[in-house]
């Protein structure tokens, strides 16, 4: 690996002690980042861990409350993105940008000042090409947007930025959109770029990557740096797994001994494609069995979304899914609810509930069909309410009436909602995807505590969650995604975070280091580097050979809690949500201790 | 959601139950004041007009006669429309639905499928209706499927298949059913007709001349069969929640694909029954011209009763009523121009339902 020699150099971008502070959420504190000419630094953090906002902050889309940006050493201070891009900074967003039916060329100079009015398409292209063809990227001006691959589309997007003269790039985790064969492509593209001395800013979650296409490495968690500006050689990747994912506090729930029943459900061989018609779901196998929470860890993006989906007949797939004794693979939805399925969605407006419609027209969902809601032909809204107001009342659902709206519901409540019409039908099984997330302290604990009531009772629960805290103390196992797979899956007594956080970006079990050999047999004395790990993992993926145990440090690194207090006030946060809400939650609630009501939030 | 302007449009979270009904009436005045703004910069006394065009429809027994026959077929598609529209489904098909319907009702007395002469009248209209809404339905059927099975735009398509059905009725009364010669078909035999209160003149002397038939009856029984799925049947829950959120239905295990081709048969059924009450209860024969766009007259009938199926009878009176007014005054336009800006201002008025309007004051804008 070569650097430039950064006492001759000026760093392209240096920012100090940046402070970033959302309503309630503390997203960037007192980050550090600095790029240099010609150098490719990774950002490395779970989702919501300020990545993204910090580099939002450097492409001017938000101000920092205090902190210092230099650019080639010149003090900025951007108020929109048009700044930025003066200065020669551009991103490349996950979400491309792009006008359809339009040629590449005409896209590349959609808002520019040149040309003015008349456009001589055949001359740009002629420069673009050129353009192209200088950072080695292959592509064709001339082509309309929709005739180009996704990996072909973020091409456009790096040439857009070219164009403008950017000398600092910015790529926000953009391997997340690309097949493997094209995200290789990519990085070569990058290191390419690098070499003719562009600086390029690369935010992402997945260690392999990160490890193939960056020099430097800095590692934020929770708005935190957990390491700034590190070689990668200098970390084992166990240590920086922990970096990145850390240790939380737990809450006290009440959650009783008891041992799992029989199966319940059964996948074999499952596999199924994305919204984008790519592998999502890869020959999984799981099984789940009365009175047992199966925990589904993994970082978002990695087939969660797509297994519940095909586990509750939402999305097609192969394979076989028998949901007590029977095969529940591409059935209808109703089909398995009526076999006793419920499911918390991942998305409680879009999917878990009809928004303008009342409390009783949300809690009657899926019995509609059933006594005493139903008479024959008819809906007894009757009966209807006063079901409602029951279930309301059971579970706590604090609204004017049952005809409110469930869209004047805090998101507390719409999930307590969405919780009482699927767990007051006694379910053999449910499947809950982020069953917390952005929810209060008062929410999340009551939520927990209701998935182990049903735990205790014997339904089967597959728990789909970000959040590994709550992994931790709801599961009884946890089985770890990635890319499809189920790499691995732990028994309670074996819960180890650093091990899940390395199963979580990428490592398979077999290659994880045993704790008990790393400590008591170092082979030869010198522990591999973090660089041979990944190159190992690299060949193993690539030719499913026998695998090469390797041993690492174990890690002693533990980050460091989150200090700062966010504001305890509740309003709108902004649409990328640089902390997880839980977080502010937690705090909250390990600041106000006992005192803490369950708050309504509006 | 934001808006560029010094005026914020914030979400409510409770309009009053009263609003829809004072910002629909409102719009239809203020349609009427901008029509009247129109009369009057074109030299006419809007007031004269108005006054006339009143007594045009509601002056008499006679005239109001004439309006509810106007207001039956509006009555009948506007009932479909809004059952269609509650799951958010376009069909604006419904004039073709109804040119099919009127075919097919036709087609009872001028294949004929029954001995005109021996069977009942009852069976002959009983007949008439099931065809007609038979008709209209498989014609949005059509339509339904395409939209449920391959998700193509629903109001192309029933766009599209409006001309088609016109066309189809073009042949047959141009070719094979023709009246020598003439673009209609032979009057049906009076069995095949409707009956009317003209026809009861003789018993009761105030009936005479009254064009008012029995499908206003069917109108009325279809707007209570309309409600009750709509606010009492499980069906009418289903409908509302896919309308309201498909996803959710979806997830809810509602069968989306079956629902939207049903209700779109449905709604093709009323504006087929509304085609077999205009042939068999007004024109008395198929003919080129026995729709005065009354499809997409419906479509404005449904959107001005909010989807209500009894606002919608109040509704299509007031539109029978402008084209009862509309043969009576000169150019005829005049209604069309009301009906046209009344939907639009109809339509905009939603704003106020749905949104409270605010100058913007900064600290509002976050708070939310």
């Amino acid at each position: 690996m070569t650097f430039p020699e950064e006492t001759n150099t000026v760093p392209a971008v240096e920012m100090q002690d940046i402070v970033l502070r959302f309503p309630g959420v503390l997203a960037n504190d007192h980050v550090n980042f600095t790029l240099y000419p010609g150098e490719i630094h990774a950002l490395l953090g779970e989702n919501g861990a300020g990545k993204s906002t910090l580099m939002n902050v450097l492409t001017g889309l938000y101000k920092p409350q205090s902190g210092e940006i230099r650019i080639h050493g010149k003090k900025v201070s951007f108020n929109s993105p048009r700044d930025a891009i003066a200065n020669g900074i551009g991103m490349v967003h996950q979400h491309f940008m792009l006008v359809e039916n339009q040629t590449v060329t005409e896209n590349i100079l959609i808002g520019l000042d040149t040309p003015r009015f008349a456009l001589n398409l055949k001359k740009y292209d002629q420069e673009i090409s050129n353009l192209a063809e200088q950072f080695g990227i292959h592509i064709d001006p001339t082509a309309k947007i929709w005739q180009l691959s996704v990996g072909e589309q973020q091409r456009v997007e790096i040439l857009k930025i070219l164009y403008r003269g950017a000398n600092i790039l910015i790529m926000d985790e953009p391997t997340a959109v690309l097949a493997p064969q094209e995200a290789d492509e990519l990085i070569e593209t990058l290191k390419g770029m690098a070499a003719q001395g562009k600086s390029i800013a690369f935010i992402s979650h997945k260690l392999n990557e990160v490890k193939h296409v960056a020099d430097k490495l800095t590692v934020l968690r929770r708005g935190r740096a957990t390491a700034e500006r590190v070689d990668l050689q200098d970390f084992t990747r166990e240590s920086l797994a922990s970096l990145m994912v850390g240790r939380e506090v737990i809450f006290n729930l009440h959650k009783c001994e008891q041992t799992a029943g029989r199966e319940v459900l059964r996948l074999e061989d499952v596999s199924a494609l994305n919204n984008k018609n790519l592998p999502a779901l890869r020959k999984v196998d799981l099984a789940l069995h009365e009175g047992e929470i199966l925990g589904i860890a993994g970082v978002a993006g990695n087939g969660q979304s797509e297994l519940v989906e095909v586990i509750t007949g939402l999305r097609p797939c192969t394979g076989r899914i028998w949901l007590e004794g029977k095969d529940i693979a591409n059935k209808p939805p109703s089909f398995s609810i009526n076999q006793g399925l419920a499911h918390i969605p991942e998305d409680r407006i879009g999917v878990g509930s009809a928004p303008n419609l009342s409390l009783t027209s949300n809690i009657i969902m899926k019995r509609y069909d059933q006594q005493p809601v139903s008479q024959k032909w008819q809906l007894d809204y009757v009966a209807a309410d006063s079901l409602a107001d029951g279930l309301k009342t059971e579970y706590d659902i604090q609204a004017p009436s049952v005809q409110t709206q469930a869209r004047k519901l805090s998101g507390g409540n719409l999930q307590k909602l969405i919780l009482a019409r699927e767990l007051s039908s006694t379910p053999r099984m449910v499947v809950a995807m982020q069953p917390t997330r952005g929810l209060d302290v008062g929410a999340i604990e009551s939520v927990q505590q209701l998935l182990l009531n049903q735990r205790e009772q014997g339904c089967a629960i597959l728990l789909v969650s970000e959040d590994l805290d709550e992994l931790l103390s709801l599961s009884d196992r946890i089985a770890v995604m990635y890319e499809g797979q189920i790499v691995g899956v732990l028994c309670s007594e074996d819960f180890d975070i650093t091990q899940i956080g390395l199963m979580m970006t990428g490592t398979l079990p077999e290659e994880l280091p045993e704790k008990a050999q790393a400590e008591e047999a170092p082979t030869d004395g010198t522990p591999s580097s973090f660089d041979e790990v990944l190159d190992n993992l690299h060949n193993y993926e690539e030719s499913t050979q026998a695998k090469r145990p390797a041993e690492i440090e174990p890690s002693s690194e533990s980050a460091e809690p989150i200090e700062a207090l966010p504001q305890p006030e509740s309003s709108a946060t902004p649409e990328d949500l640089p902390l997880n809400l839980t977080e502010k939650e937690r705090v909250l609630r390990k600041v106000l201790g006992e005192n803490y009501k369950q708050g309504d939030e509006e | 959601m934001k808006i560029p302007y010094p005026v914020l449009l914030k979400r409510t979270e409770d309009s009053p139950k009263w609003l829809p009904v004072v910002t629909s009436v409102g719009a239809v005045l203020l349609a009427f004041i901008i029509s009247g703004v129109i009369l009057a910069v074109t030299g006419a006394d809007p007031f004269k007009v108005y006054s006339y065009l009143f007594k045009a429809s509601f002056g008499s027994w006679g005239a109001f006669s004439d309006v509810v026959v106007k207001a039956t077929p509006l009555l009948l598609i506007g009932l479909g429309c809004s059952l269609a529209f509650r799951m958010r489904l376009w069909n604006i098909g419904a004039e073709g639905q109804f040119f099919v319907g009127a075919f097919m009702a036709s087609a009872v007395v001028m294949v004929p499928l029954v001995n005109l002469d021996t069977t009942p009248r009852w069976a002959i209209i009983s007949l008439m209706a099931a065809l007609g809404m038979l008709g209209g339905s498989l014609y949005a059927f059509i339509a339904g499927f395409l939209k449920a099975k391959l998700n193509i735009n629903e109001i192309i398509i029933t766009l599209m298949l409006n001309y088609i059905a016109v066309l189809w009725n073009n042949y047959w009364i141009f070719g094979k059913w023709s009246e020598s010669g003439f673009q209609m078909t032979k009057t049906f035999p009076k069995s095949a007709w409707l009956p009317r209160l003209a026809d009861y003149a003789k018993q009761v002397p105030a009936f005479s001349g009254m064009t008012l038939h029995l499908g206003i009856l069917f109108g009325l029984i279809a707007a209570v069969i309309v409600y009750l799925i709509i606010y009492r049947s499980k069906w009418g829950y289903k409908i509302t929640l896919i309308g309201d959120n498909p996803r959710a239905a979806r997830y809810a295990g509602i069968n989306i694909t079956a629902n939207t081709i049903l209700v779109f048969m449905v709604s093709g059924a009323l504006a087929g029954l509304a085609g077999m009450t205009e042939v068999s209860g007004v024109v008395h024969r198929l003919q080129e011209r026995i729709s005065t766009s009354y499809g997409f007259s419906g479509v404005i009938v449904a959107w001005l009763a909010k989807l209500n199926p009894f606002a919608v009878i109040v509704v299509s009176i007031l539109f029978g009523a402008l084209l009862v007014a509309s043969r009576e005054i000169q150019p005829s336009g005049i209604s069309f121009l009301i009906q046209g800006i009344t939907l639009f201002l109809v339509i905009s008025s939603d704003v106020f339902l749905k949104y409270e309007i605010k100058w913007v004051r900064p600290a509002q804008e976050t708070a939310q």
